[in-house]
Formats: C-alpha cells, structure tokens, sequence
C-alpha cells in the first residue's frame, strides 16, 4: 500500500498525522503527569508546567529552523511539508507557556502582569517573541501567503529573531547556571551559520557566473 | 547541664519510634513534664549516623508557627544545594550516596574555644529542639519545615566569641568526589554564607541536624545546616565544615556570584524586588495549581524577634 503512493501523498497521509501526533506528546505529558498517571509534575507544579511549555516552544523553533538546512543537505525536499506545522506547534507551546504564566502564575492579576511586562526586561523579551510568533501563525495560512506575495518570506525571516528573544529570555531568567540556554544559543549559531554561509557561497558563486562572460 | 563525655548509645538503647511517638504523647498531656525533660534531654544532642534515624530527646521549641507543614516529600525533593546540581530535583537524585559521617567542624578565629571537632561532640552540650519555621527562598516559593536543631545562639555562646568577634562565617563541604555540583564552576566553591554576631546571637537561628523528627537529609544539608527563617532561603548554608568568627564581613556566595542580585544581609522584604522578579509574593508549596500565591510578610512574618537589629539600616540599599 504503501509503496504504491508517491512520497509527497505519503508524507500527507501518513508522515503528517504521525509527526502531529508525536509533537503533542510533551503536551499530553503535562496533563498526564498532573494525574500523576506517567510521572509527577512535583513539588511546585506550576513551575513546572511553564518551564516544560517554555522549553519545547524552544525546541520546536529550532527543529523547525532546522527544516531547511536538512533539507539542503540531505536533498530530502519532502522535509519542507513539515515546516508550517512544525512552526505552528512552536506557536502553540510558546501560547501555553505564556498562558500557564498568565493564568497559574500570575492569576491574571493586571497589575502584577503590567508590572512585569513593564519592568522586567527578561519578561518584555518573551512577550515580543510571542507577538512575533503570532504574527507569523497568522500569516501561515497558503491564502495570507499568496497574499503577501514578497513580503511574506520577509516577514517569516523573523523565526530567527523570535529564536534569539526565546533563547534570550531563557537565558536572562536562569539564577546562576547557563549551560542550558547555551546549548540553545550554539545550536542556534549553527543554524543561522549555516545559512549565513549559503548566503555568501551563492553571492560568489553567482558574481563568478556574471563575470565569466566578460572575460571570453 | 552540660554533660562533657556522656557514654556512647549504642544502636540497641536507642529508643524506637513507637516508644519515641508514645513518649512524646506523654509529654504532650503534660503529667510529669518536668521530670521526663530532664531525663531526655540529659543525654545532649545526638543524631544516629543512619538515614532518616528517628531523633530521640526532641522538646519543642519557641518561635513555631501553627501552619499547614510542606510535606517531607516535597521538602526532600525541591531543593536549591548547587553542590550536587543545579536543578531542584538534582540534589535528591545525587545525594544519595554522600557521606554526612564522619564529619568534623572547624571553629575558628576571635573565640575562646576553637579548633576541630567530630560532629557528635559539636552537637553534644546542646539539647534539640522542634522549631517549626517558614523558609522563604529568593526564587519566591515558600514551605513550612519543622526543623530539628541547636539554637546557633547557644553555640556562638560556647564558644565564647571575643569583642573582636563581629560576624560569623560558615562554609560548606567542598568535595569534588562525593558533590558533583562542584565539579563545575557554577559558584565560586565552597559555599560561603555569614551573619553579624547580633544576628547569629539572636534566638530565632538554628543549626538543623533534623526534619518532621528525624536525621536530616544529605539533599537537605546532612548533617547539619543554618537555619534563618527571616532571610533568604540562599543563607541557610548546608553541610558546614567550618564556622568561623571574624572581625571583617565575610564573603557570601551569592552576593559573590551577582553583587546586584543577592545582598549580604538578604533579609525577606516585600518592598525589595528582585532586580528580575518581584518578591511582594509568593508560592507556598504544596498549595496546588489553583491556590495563587499569598503575600510576602517582612522579614517573612518574623519582624517582631528581629526587626530591632536593623533599625538604623537602609533596607533598600543593603537588600
């Protein structure tokens, strides 16, 4: 059955749902833990919550990043099907991380909220990368796309500033022990390296290209 | 009633926990309190070298609030003690196998009495004590730990500090071998903490060696740790080598790490934000997901026992 279907028609039946499905198995686990069914969210629960949500938008915008340098390497041009969902469950942590901390953490009392979002710069940093990311969920749909035309890909290059306000405010928030968000800023790095690099290789490559003629 | 070498108990006299918990019923109903403190409390401090031994001779103490306890899983599970990670659940999954004996304390500097003692004999001339305390800690979450302990006002008198005296340094174990954390130079290693001597004076301070009756943990502080309910959980050094009395400010650990963040005195104060978090409020734990945080008191609800040592103080700016 399977072999018989082209592989975009396999990545859409199949590939999709069970890559779907995978991404929201942090999330499952949260509830499932609070049940203490799989495991324990511990002795301060809400912490925990917030720091799980946190950290997978984290994850998720780098996998998603990661899309298409994979792709170029690996010539595996399906990859690039996955990117707008993967994208999209970024937005859909970075959502639940910030509405842990709005509702569990904060209780929604505005004056404490204003007062964080206005005084702690650690906090700022998060709430633009969650603006950004809502712009870009937005905009994700194939309509908003047609109809931004240029301007879309320019709006969607901000997935690399959103990572770098996402690892930021990780890094900002942590007592003394960085380890952790520099991992996330290496793998970051390589990311916006290796396109970087691509970057520059084609510009040579494409001045070569116009300046051989002239030389013949 | 300082006895100085009292026999040594071995494991067999040591009273069970069901005779422990009857006897403390007996003295709860209050016949013939008098005489019973007296026979159990002659014997000194002692803390068997057994994980999770049940502490015999324990009278209640002073100062003990009446709320609702943090449970000893979340007590013994959530814990801040870098030297064996940075996580809250790595010092319960590393501290396992660490060694709390033998253990010896150094007393050092401007005191009549100093030098090396083992454990036991450091803890001896002092009788234990329940004090059920608030513990605030600088990340805003809260619990409330009945300790076991020696008021530390009793040892800096016993050891008799001289005029020179003028704060007390504490330090922590720095072994590489048995603590992971200090393998990594996540602080500057040991652990450092200090108080003045009217702070370490004061009778709210005590030396823990015990938690909910029994021996402390190793992720806890085993076999002993500073216990100072007004201040920042961060002061409440663990597993102390070393004591010291000093005529100079002593260096601490993380008012070296972040000078901005973390202030010597580090007293709890609801005015004081941290520069990246407010403090006016706080997470009890065990609480539950939807029970919101309560306010923050000053100096965490203590402010009558110690708000007098820091009348002509600017509390703003030696946060």
């Amino acid at each position: 059955m399977i072999a018989s279907l082209d592989t975009l028609t396999q990545v859409r039946r199949i590939w999709k749902p069970v890559v779907f499905l995978l991404c929201l198995v942090p999330a499952t686990l949260v509830v499932t833990d609070g049940f203490e069914i799989t495991g324990r969210l511990g002795a301060n629960p809400i912490e925990e919550i917030q720091d799980r949500f946190g950290i997978w938008a984290l994850r998720f915008i780098m996998i998603t990043l990661a899309i298409t340098p994979l792709r170029r390497i690996t010539q595996w041009n399906w990859l690039g099907r996955f990117r707008r969902m993967l994208g999209l469950f970024t937005f859909f942590y970075a959502l639940m991380h910030f509405l842990t901390w709005f509702i569990l953490d904060s209780e929604m009392l505005i004056s404490a909220i204003l007062e964080d979002l206005t005084k702690r710069p650690f906090i700022m940093i998060g709430f633009a990368a969650l603006v950004l990311l809502t712009a870009l969920a937005v905009t994700s749909t194939d309509g908003m796309r047609r109809r931004l035309g240029r301007r879309w890909q320019r709006l969607h290059y901000a997935a690399y500033v959103i990572a770098f306000l996402g690892v930021s405010h990780y890094w900002w928030q942590v007592k003394k022990d960085v380890t952790e968000p520099l991992n996330y800023a290496a793998i970051l790095t390589v990311l916006l390296g290796a396109r970087l690099f691509w970057r520059w290789t084609r510009k040579r490559k494409t001045a070569k290209d116009f300046s051989a003629p002239k030389q013949s | 009633m300082l006895i100085k070498k009292p026999a040594d108990i071995r494991p067999s006299e040591i009273t069970s926990e069901t005779n422990f918990l009857n006897r403390r019923d007996f003295l709860r109903s209050g016949a013939f309190a008098g005489g019973a403190l007296v026979t159990t409390t002659a014997a000194g401090a002692l803390v068997p070298d057994q994980k999770g031994a049940q502490l015999a001779g324990v009278a209640p103490g002073p100062f003990s609030t009446s709320e609702t306890q943090t449970s000893y899983e979340d007590i013994t599970t959530y814990n801040n003690y870098y030297e064996f990670g940075t996580n809250k659940a790595d010092p319960f999954a590393n501290a396992q196998d660490f060694k709390p004996r033998p253990w010896t304390i150094s007393v050092e500097g401007h005191a009549d009495k100093t030098g090396t003692f083992d454990f036991e004999d450091f803890i001896k001339p002092f009788d234990l004590e329940e004090r059920i305390y608030r513990m605030r800690c600088v990340e805003a979450w809260s619990m409330v730990i009945p300790w076991v302990g020696i008021p530390l006002a009793e040892v800096v008198k016993y050891f008799g500090p001289t005029s020179k005296a003028r704060f007390v340094a504490f330090e922590t174990l720095n072994d590489p071998e048995q603590m992971p954390g200090v393998r990594r130079p996540n602080l500057d290693w040991p652990y450092r903490e200090g108080l003045t001597i009217a702070e370490a004076t004061n009778p709210l301070p005590l030396l823990a060696v015990g938690i909910y009756g029994r021996a402390i943990p190793n992720q806890n502080g085993a076999p002993i740790r500073l216990v100072v309910p007004w201040k920042y959980g961060f002061k409440g050094i663990k597993g102390i080598v070393k004591i010291s009395f000093t005529s100079t400010r002593p260096q601490t650990s993380w008012n070296m790490a972040a000078p901005r963040e973390y202030g010597f005195y580090a007293n709890v104060n609801p005015q004081v934000d941290h520069p990246r978090w407010s403090q006016a409020r706080e997470r009890r734990i065990g609480s539950g997901l939807f029970a919101g945080k309560q306010e923050t008191l000053m100096f965490n609800g203590y402010g009558e026992h110690v708000a007098h040592l820091y009348k002509d103080l600017n509390l703003r700016r030696n946060f």
